[in-house]
């Protein structure tokens, strides 16, 4: 009997030596900070194996700002920023890696424009220069993010060693109450088990809650795997899986769908296959979320106050609590919904998919923002659907501002950036300090309690909006 | 890679957990290549003020630190984003190994791959470490991967484990890519079968 992990994992085993096994590894996608890997394929005139399983976003490094967009890469003013994308560009030109980069209709963050393409399928082996490749491990695959050198190794061999991970099934059964998202739940989880949680495992999330969710929210789920220190997310593929891959530009048509769906079907764990850990939440008893400090761990039910690292028992937490609440500018005790923002950020490859946006835009009809709040789409294809259902226009109306895709303010690299001291209302995957600026200061959350802070200039729990309906 | 055997010397005391890998190196210094510059850009935001100029109080700044070949840190370390330009910074430092109770997973693998070596000992060892180190500004410690043994300030001697192929491949600075190409027959078997047993994994659009 085995698990989804241990059916993927030995279909790719090429070679075992010692303790480690060398994997063959089916994709791999890069982005603009790929930029070491280059280097060395340079330094070392090395080859790129197989050029055609390795597909580069331009993310990270491109501006969201649409007239910085409109006028052009050539006329990008920070010259180290536009040197990022252009190295990315000549690069892959130059070993002849597809790219979906600036001015591409497919261009977006490669953990959102990536599974769109239809790259992320059940049963494969991926990689992905960014550790939130585990994403695509919503699809049922092995998927997982490695440093530079990896990555190296990976396009010049098209395999990669690693020490197999222990086993860990994340159960999470009952309906979540009213305001409680994919995003709530991962929070919770992460609460519960730690960012420390799960080194050392492969994950897989199961149960009637994970089974209604849509693709979507499945990667949101599996997206913040690696905020508990888990080397991938996995989900067993389904009927809404075979849905969502149905007709997309890179899984199989005709005679080889039914042969892939044929083989899909066989990969879900075997019932009473064992895991190295099990972990069990209730998402009935989940309420929306919110981080108060410095790591994804740090996260309370809104209707929470600020700990108070005196009433914290165990010695190291106290000092962690009280180093928290330090960068983060917060006194205990206080309610969680008093806490004032300076700004709202919605998007990233957590929270930047249609989903996402249709659940803030539903909160945004509901007002007009009072901070700055910025809407940016986690891809092209994802800015085009919701232009056509109306949604950038409900969030220009109601103050957000309208951005190109990529992930902007969530790692800051690209110019969008909190100023020292700045507060946000973040649906990022990460709050460490400096994350989205030097001296900024990140709440995470779901898109809909985003959107709720931003009409309100607050941390609010978006139940109290009303809008149900 | 350069080889790892031995390293004696002096051992600079991190008491923080979680030490993510933003704050190793600050997601703007990503850009940097591999070089010098990344002697400053470890630590950066705890090290420097917003000008430039260098926050006195923090560890690193003070001698003899600042000639630390050996971390000793807390629960978490490098957790977070899979730059590796987290090691760079830690080597550019001049750093060769980093003591703690657990590793982000990337981290780890990083700085195996840059001739780095993560240690893990238990967390009660490590709190034990730190308190030494803070005791005794400048003390050293040794690590030595043949006996896979690390010895603290007062000489007791503290056994570790370490993945045995990745331990081969730093006594003796392998190329891993050298390595795996000795494989090259079993990659080629293995797209063989694959693409008769999977024929839609074959790229095309
Ligand atoms: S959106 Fe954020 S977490 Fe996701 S790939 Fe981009 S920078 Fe990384």
């Amino acid at each position: 009997m085995k698990t989804l992990f241990d059916k993927v994992w030995d279909s790719h085993v090429v070679a075992r030596e010692e303790d480690e096994t060398l994997l063959y590894v089916d994709r791999c996608l890069i982005h603009e900070g790929s930029r070491h890997t280059f280097d060395t394929l340079h330094e070392r005139g090395l080859a790129v194996a197989h050029p055609d399983k390795v597909f580069a976003f331009s993310d990270h490094y491109i501006p969201t700002d649409p007239r910085a967009r409109a006028g052009g890469l050539a006329n990008l003013p920070d010259p180290e920023i536009r040197n990022m994308i252009e190295l990315l560009e000549r690069n892959t030109d130059e070993y002849g890696i597809a790219r979906f980069g600036w001015g591409d209709a497919r261009q977006g963050i490669l953990h959102v424009a990536g599974p769109e393409l239809g790259l992320s399928q059940p049963g494969i082996a991926l990689v992905g220069a960014d550790s939130h490749t585990s994403t695509h491990g919503a699809f049922g695959n092995l998927s997982f993010g490695i440093g530079a050198s990896e990555t190296t190794h990976v396009v010049a061999t098209q395999t990669i060693w690693q020490r197999r991970p222990e086993t860990l099934r994340i159960r999470i059964d009952g309906t979540p109450g009213f305001g409680v998202t994919a995003k709530d739940i991962i929070l919770a989880v992460i609460a519960k088990i730690g960012i420390g949680g799960a080194i050392g495992y492969a994950i897989e999330y199961a149960g009637s809650t994970i089974a209604r969710m849509s693709m979507n929210e499945r990667m949101t789920v599996c997206n913040m795997s690696i905020e508990a220190g888990g080397r991938a997310g996995m989900i067993a593929p389904d009927e809404t899986t075979y849905q969502f891959l149905a007709d997309r530009p890179f899984t199989p048509k005709g005679a080889a769908w039914d042969a892939a769906l044929a083989f899909w079907r066989t990969l879900p764990s075997d019932p009473g296959a064992a895991f190295g850990k099990e972990v069990e939440l209730d998402a009935a008893s989940v309420a929306p979320m919110v981080t108060w400090g410095t790591n994804p761990e740090q996260a309370l039910p809104i209707t929470g106050r600020v700990p108070d690292p005196d009433r914290e028992t165990n010695a190291e937490r106290r000092g962690e609590y009280a180093k928290a609440l330090a960068y983060m500018g917060l006194q205990p005790n206080v309610p969680l919904g008093d806490i004032a923002v300076d700004r709202v950020f919605i998007g990233s490859c957590t929270n930047g998919r249609i989903d996402d946006l249709r659940a803030a835009a539903a909160v945004a009809k509901l007002g007009r923002a009072v901070v700055p709040t910025w809407v940016v789409p986690g891809s092209e294809g994802v800015k085009r659907q919701a232009e056509a259902e109306g949604l950038d226009r409900i969030f220009t109306a109601a103050g957000f501002e309208w951005r190109e895709a990529g992930c902007s303010m969530c790692t800051a690299i690209n110019g969008d950036q909190l100023t020292p001291g700045e507060r946000c209302a973040s649906t990022s995957n990460r709050n460490f300090q400096g994350r989205q600026g030097p001296g900024g200061r990140t709440h995470l959350m779901s898109p809909a309690m985003a959107a709720a802070a931003a009409l309100r200039g607050h941390l609010v729990d978006v139940r109290e909006l009303g809008g149900r309906n | 890679m350069e080889p790892f055997t031995t390293l004696s010397g002096i051992a600079v005391p991190l008491d923080e957990a979680n030490l993510d890998t933003n704050q190793l190196c600050p997601t703007r210094f990503n850009k940097v290549a591999k070089g010098p510059r990344f002697r400053d850009i470890l630590l950066h935001d705890r090290r420097f003020n917003a000008d430039g100029s260098e926050k006195p109080d923090y560890i690193l700044n003070q001698e003899p630190y600042r000639q630390a070949v050996i971390a000793v840190a807390g629960r978490n370390f490098g957790v977070g984003s899979s730059r590796e330009t987290a090691v760079f910074g830690l080597m550019g430092f001049g750093i060769r190994s980093v003591i703690a109770p657990n590793f982000g997973d990337i981290f780890y693998n990083n700085s195996l791959k840059n001739g780095l070596l993560p240690v893990r000992l238990p967390g009660p060892t490590v709190e034990t470490l730190i308190r030494q180190l803070l005791a005794r500004p400048g003390a050293t410690m040794t690590v030595d991967l043949p006996e896979q043994v690390v010895t603290g300030p007062d000489g007791a001697r503290h056994r570790f484990e370490v993945a045995p192929l990745s331990r081969k491949r730093l006594l003796r600075g392998l190329d891993e890519i050298a390595h795996t190409q000795e494989y090259a027959g079993a990659i080629r078997r293995f797209e063989q079968s694959q693409a008769s047993a999977f024929p839609w994994l074959q790229p095309a659009s």
